[in-house]
């Protein structure tokens, strides 16, 4: 990337290296991992599962601290949750005692502001949940309660939305309508997204670059540009260029997946790979 | 802080802590299978208990039972309209011991959950101790109280807050004990405080058990209350019962009995209720 050094990006990840401390002793989750996200970029974080994609996630929303390396935040180290940063949770994380209303006033509640109506009002519409704001969690679908946490993970206007493989438990065409939502949503925002997935289809289809992490201890591996034109449509997704890019990139998570012994030596570095469409 | 945090982990399973299948309803006769919910199902019960009840009258006065022995229902009821206007005092100094004994046990007995589930080594410390509280019938303790408080309320105040309070305590922190730190991870990312942590996630996750313990609590209190009454002291259902079974007078202290069931399932009703309004959410 021949213009990052000039800006400064809006995520950097500076050799972040996060141990956790387990009955069975420490356990390394994350090995000087290093990458940068720019601003209004969407980037998919993809790996073998138990790769560190999840505490990287934490680490960027500051609720977990790193053991070593620094994230910025647009060139300031993060040491805590940042109100600039929203979080999409796996499975929706909302509160079953709270109807959606309620859910979605909820950071405001958290950091005593008055909720902005007109703006989550326009974000229900946006997802398509008018009329739902009375309905408790239990009586909305996955998708629906995944909808609900989007608008209350945008309610405070973040310039920032990580979002920690949001549509895994939901069924293949669900997620194939959530992921055209966030595009739009996109589209429409231009937040930074950060996005973690176990689906290269869903990785690809969204992203501006995929990046994939080594297994256990999580580096970074390789990053692909992704360089189709947006709005995507789904017909992009059947053509022979992203196909070969998902093999490609499904080859590299199972050559992580083979034992230590053929494994690359450390400090490999990142490769950048880019595919002409 | 940094070694401190737990690895991410959203598996459902792991969320409920050890009192996950514990809630209210699972404890309700009503919710339990399809519910009563027809008439006929009404009709059905209330034939029963005409039959037994029924059953019972005939083979009573058929067989010449002497009263002292089994009185037959139709004189219990008799009795029950007959003695109410006599019974009914002693009715609201039961339900005085048993109202503010209960609300000083369940007050220190919330209060404690709360605490020591935010401490969790010193809630082993505590825990034999409160083991000991739950199991120990504190009828056993009646008597030195009244030695010491005399025969007025004071000493039955104490016993039914001493059996409520530790019955709230053990179940209020099974529920503050559910830990799901998802949700603890949501109120972070905002800048939750430990405080807001506590009343905007644990205590709504915690609120079904802390209802069990309210209900289990109440039912133990009228226990002690009706116990420590027929311990010693001139008044209360329970002095009424002993009173009653001395001077043979049988119907006047089944119609007692009748009132003390009663209470008790007003007691569940209430917090059945109550869980329902309140923290049908889980079910």
């Amino acid at each position: 990337m021949s213009t990052a050094s000039a800006r400064t990006p809006k995520l950097g990840v500076q050799a972040a290296t996060k141990v956790y401390q387990t009955g069975s002793g420490d356990l390394l989750a994350l090995d000087r991992c290093s990458l940068d996200v720019q601003s209004n970029e969407i980037v998919s974080i993809v790996g073998p599962s138990g790769c560190g994609k999840t505490t990287l996630l934490w680490s960027m929303s500051g609720l977990h601290r790193l053991t070593g390396g620094a994230i910025l935040l647009d060139g300031k180290e993060i040491t805590g949750p940042r109100p600039e940063i929203g979080i999409v949770f796996q499975e929706a994380n909302l509160l079953p005692w709270r109807n959606l209303d309620a859910n979605i006033n909820f950071p405001f509640e958290i950091k005593g502001e008055k909720p902005d109506r007109a703006w989550i009002a326009h974000l229900l519409h946006r997802v398509g949940l008018d009329g739902f704001g009375g309905k408790f969690p239990r009586e909305l679908s996955g998708g629906m309660q995944q909808r609900a946490a989007i608008v209350r993970a945008l309610a405070l206007k973040p310039s920032v939305l990580l979002m920690d493989e949001p549509f895994g438990a939901l069924d293949s065409f669900t997620r194939e309508e959530m992921n055209r939502l966030v595009e739009e949503i996109w589209l429409d925002t231009k937040t930074t997204i950060v996005f973690i997935t176990h689906s290269i289809e869903e990785a690809i289809f969204l992203s501006d670059r995929v990046v994939v992490l080594t297994t256990r201890p999580g580096r970074v591996a390789k990053i692909y540009d992704v360089p189709f034109a947006r709005p995507r449509s789904l017909e992009i997704m059947a053509t022979k260029e992203v196909f070969d890019l998902t093999n490609r990139i499904k080859m590299d998570i199972v050559g992580e997946r083979r034992p230590q012994a053929q494994q690359q030596p450390e400090h490999k570095s990142a490769e950048i790979v880019r595919i002409r469409p | 802080m940094s070694g401190g945090d737990a690895i991410p982990e959203f598996s459902k399973a792991k969320s409920g802590g050890d009192g996950q299948d514990v809630s209210l309803t699972n404890l309700s006769a009503f919710a339990s299978g399809p519910g009563i919910k027809s008439g006929a199902e009404v009709a059905a019960i209330l034939a029963v208990a005409v039959v037994i009840i029924g059953g019972i009258e005939l083979a009573l006065r058929l067989f010449h039972v002497p009263q002292y022995i089994m009185p037959p229902p139709s004189s219990i009821v008799y009795a029950l309209f007959d003695e109410f206007p006599l019974i009914a005092p002693h009715l609201g100094y039961t339900l005085v011991e048993l109202v503010s004994g209960f609300t000083i046990g369940a007050i220190v007995g919330l209060v404690m959950a709360a605490v020591i589930t935010q401490f969790p080594f010193a809630e082993k410390i505590v825990a034999p101790y409160i083991l000991i509280l739950v199991t120990t019938p504190m009828l056993a303790l009646v008597p030195l109280l009244i030695l010491r408080f005399g025969f007025g309320y004071t000493p039955r105040i104490i016993a039914v807050a001493l059996a409520a309070g530790p019955m709230v305590m053990i179940n209020a922190a099974t529920g503050f004990r559910r830990v799901d730190s998802a949700k603890i991870a949501l109120a972070r990312s905002y800048g939750a405080s430990t405080l807001q942590i506590f009343w905007k996630i644990r205590a709504p996750m915690a609120l079904p058990m802390i209802l069990v313990g309210l209900m289990i609590g109440a039912i133990f209190g009228l226990l002690t209350a009706v116990g420590a009454e027929m311990v010693g002291g001139g008044f209360g259902l329970g002095n009424r019962l002993t009173s009653y079974s001395s001077m043979i007078q049988m119907p006047q202290f089944f119609a007692v009995v009748l009132i003390l069931s009663t209470l008790g399932i007003l007691i569940y009703v209430l917090f059945f209720l109550i869980g329902k309004k309140w923290a049908s959410w889980e079910t």
